[in-house]
């Protein structure tokens, strides 16, 4: 059996660029409540290296001085964390019922095809990964989808689907 | 990053149109003016100026009693008398005390705070900056839904500028209140929108529901009494200082105060948020939405987010939009996300896909919600693909009825409502589903 609280983080240590965006949530909280910017911090970490490893949680668990255990429960309790890498844009298509209602299950379905890769699956080449989520509380706005977990887009027809596809083909890495 | 903002919502279909009825939050706003000067043009911060004027002003008992005169109920789904929950809060204790904002606005069919965030962020500053004043609270939080990321930036940004303004700090506008305000935001989980779950979610925690009593006000955020309110709650109050609390009881109907937003979702012509006085007729909200799409006949409304049990078209057109017309006809205005299904829908289908939500999102916590959900998930999904047995409805109403009242939060009666009223109303669409393995509506996109 591997431990998940590992042993010390054999990853780069966090540059200080990163520490200061930690610095900045944990500012928010009571100097003896720093585990209350765990979620923060997991989202920079995120944000900047495409998902959280368990390297990343020990020194997220040491900076805000809580359980590597306990940094893994957030990670694996909120949908939005990735556990594993994932593509370079990460797809995440609303198929709840108000976007069904708007064809929300059609856009996920037509990037698949487009991409040629099952509902969750990552294209080979490492640009895409396209999921299924949850309600992203655009409902109005149908269908929507979320890139990377931080840009929100709204009224995804077929048409601007595969606009949207050419546009971040043209610039993956 | 990368510019997609040709691919992004300017607002204009669910914001910027010309359709809202007396409007108080939406009033005025364009996209552009979100910043505190725009604010302060259209009136922003005289509610604040006008309680903490040093000439008198008004003590926080006076802010309470105009709330509650006010009739304003809590806009994030229960409708509790917001007056009458700031009274509960123990001012005089000599702890540390917290206001909590739950913008963690999940529930499927509404997105009424992301407009006001984004397109009016300030006027729930200083309605949390009254809240706490009415409250003798110093720090605050605001838990903004993970997925719009760029609206808790806009929420910081406007943070900074009310900092900078002296609206927020140390001795507001030279009085004795001091106010610490932070955005918090989440990361995909629905649950957290359960005032105690979400108090773990900004502990630091998975977001599990806590036991109530105790209830926040005497063991809330990090132990300490707390008050949460929704989003839109609190952007009702500047406006309720401005006016007065009876001035805004009369724009609404007696219990029923004020303007309410709702997001018209789903088989409409026009999607998009609408705030309107309490009272509307949902016939008339439903024209000011373009009517159904496409022109064809209203079959179902979900009229209060998911969470909500669905009522026939013959019971909706009835019904006026508050939250004693609602509760009447057998429902709950909830959220006041209006999810509308025009007549090619199937009900089994629309159940199954809501049945999936709750059990994935079941936070696991209690055996009759992880279990049940699960389980009338798998039923609706085999009555749905053929495969239903026939005392399949008789066990979707016996697990529906052992989740109700039996889970620590209102998760399991989430889950349970929407089986329950589907299965009241629609009761013949899932027995033909059962008995003829296939589906009673000609088509179903």
């Amino acid at each position: 059996m591997t431990s998940t609280s590992a042993t010390p983080a054999q990853a780069a240590p966090l540059s200080a660029a990163t520490l200061a965006r930690f610095a900045r949530e944990v500012a928010k909280y009571p100097a003896d409540q720093k585990q209350s910017a765990v979620m923060a911090c997991l989202s920079i970490v995120q944000q900047e290296q495409g998902y959280v490893s368990t390297d990343s949680e020990a020194q997220i668990a040491a900076y805000l001085g809580m359980p590597a255990m306990a940094v893994h429960e957030v990670t694996t309790f909120y949908n939005m964390y990735n556990q594993h890498p994932v593509g370079q844009f990460k797809l995440n298509v609303c198929t709840n019922l108000p976007c069904q209602l708007r064809n929300g299950q059609g856009a996920l379905e037509h990037l698949c095809k487009k991409l040629g890769i099952e509902a969750g699956g990552t294209t080979a080449d490492g640009v895409f990964t396209v999921q299924p989520c949850e309600c992203l509380g655009a409902c109005a706005d149908a269908p929507v989808m979320l890139v990377n977990d931080r840009q929100m887009l709204s009224f995804m027809s077929n048409e601007r689907l595969d606009e949207l596809v050419d546009t971040l083909k043209n610039h993956a890495k | 990053m990368l510019d997609l903002s040709k691919f992004q919502a300017k607002g204009v279909e669910t914001c910027f149109h010309d359709r809202h009825v007396n409007a108080q939050i939406y009033a005025g706003l364009n996209g552009s003016n979100w910043g505190i000067k725009d604010y302060e043009a259209r009136g922003g911060y005289q509610a604040l100026r006008k309680i903490l004027a040093a000439d008198g002003g008004m003590t926080p008992d006076q802010v309470v009693a105009e709330v509650k005169a006010s009739g304003l109920r809590g806009r994030g789904g229960a409708g509790f008398p917001t007056g009458l929950k700031w009274s509960f809060m123990p001012r005089a204790l000599p702890v540390q005390k917290y206001l909590v904002c739950n913008s963690d606005e999940g529930e499927p069919g509404t997105c009424k705070d992301r407009d006001i965030l984004a397109y009016n962020p300030h006027i729930v500053i200083e309605g949390m900056i009254i809240a706490a004043y009415a409250m003798g609270i110093s720090v605050g939080y605001n838990y903004i839904h993970g997925e719009i990321f760029e609206v808790y930036e806009r929420f910081e940004a406007a943070l900074e500028e009310a900092r900078a303004a002296g609206y927020l700090g140390n001795n507001i506008l030279g009085s004795n209140h001091s106010f610490q305000l932070h955005a918090h935001h989440g990361f995909g989980a629905y649950i957290c929108g359960e005032e105690t779950a979400l108090l773990e979610s900004l502990e630091g925690k998975k977001g599990q529901p806590r036991f109530k009593p105790p209830f926040p006000a005497s063991f809330g955020l990090y132990g300490k009494p707390t008050t949460i309110n929704n989003t839109e709650t609190f952007a009702a109050v500047p406006w309720i200082i401005r006016n007065g609390g009876p001035a805004y009881l009369e724009c609404g109907k007696p219990n029923n105060g004020g303007t309410k937003i709702f997001s018209m979702v789903g088989d409409v012509q026009r999607p998009g948020n609408y705030e309107i006085p309490m009272g509307t007729s949902f016939a008339q909200l439903l024209e000011m939405a373009g009517g159904v799409n496409g022109g064809k006949k209203l079959k179902a409304v979900i009229p209060g987010g998911s969470s909500s049990p669905v009522l026939p078209a013959s019971i909706i057109m009835d019904c006026t939009m508050d939250y004693d017309s609602i509760a009447k006809a057998g429902s709950m205005l909830g959220s006041g996300a209006v999810i509308v299904m025009d007549e090619t829908r199937c009900m089994v289908k629309s159940l199954l896909r809501l049945s999936y939500f709750y059990s994935h999102e079941s936070c696991g916590q209690c055996t009759p919600c992880r279990e049940g959900t699960g389980w009338l998930w798998r039923l609706v999904n085999r009555i749905e693909h053929g495969e239903g047995r026939a005392d399949d409805l008789a066990l979707l109403d016996n697990v529906a009825e052992n989740i109700m009242g039996r889970t620590i939060c209102a998760l399991g009666d989430a889950a349970a409502m929407p089986v329950r009223g589907m299965l009241k109303h629609f009761r013949d669409e899932f027995a033909y589903h059962v008995e003829h393995k296939t589906c009673m509506v000609p088509a179903y996109v």
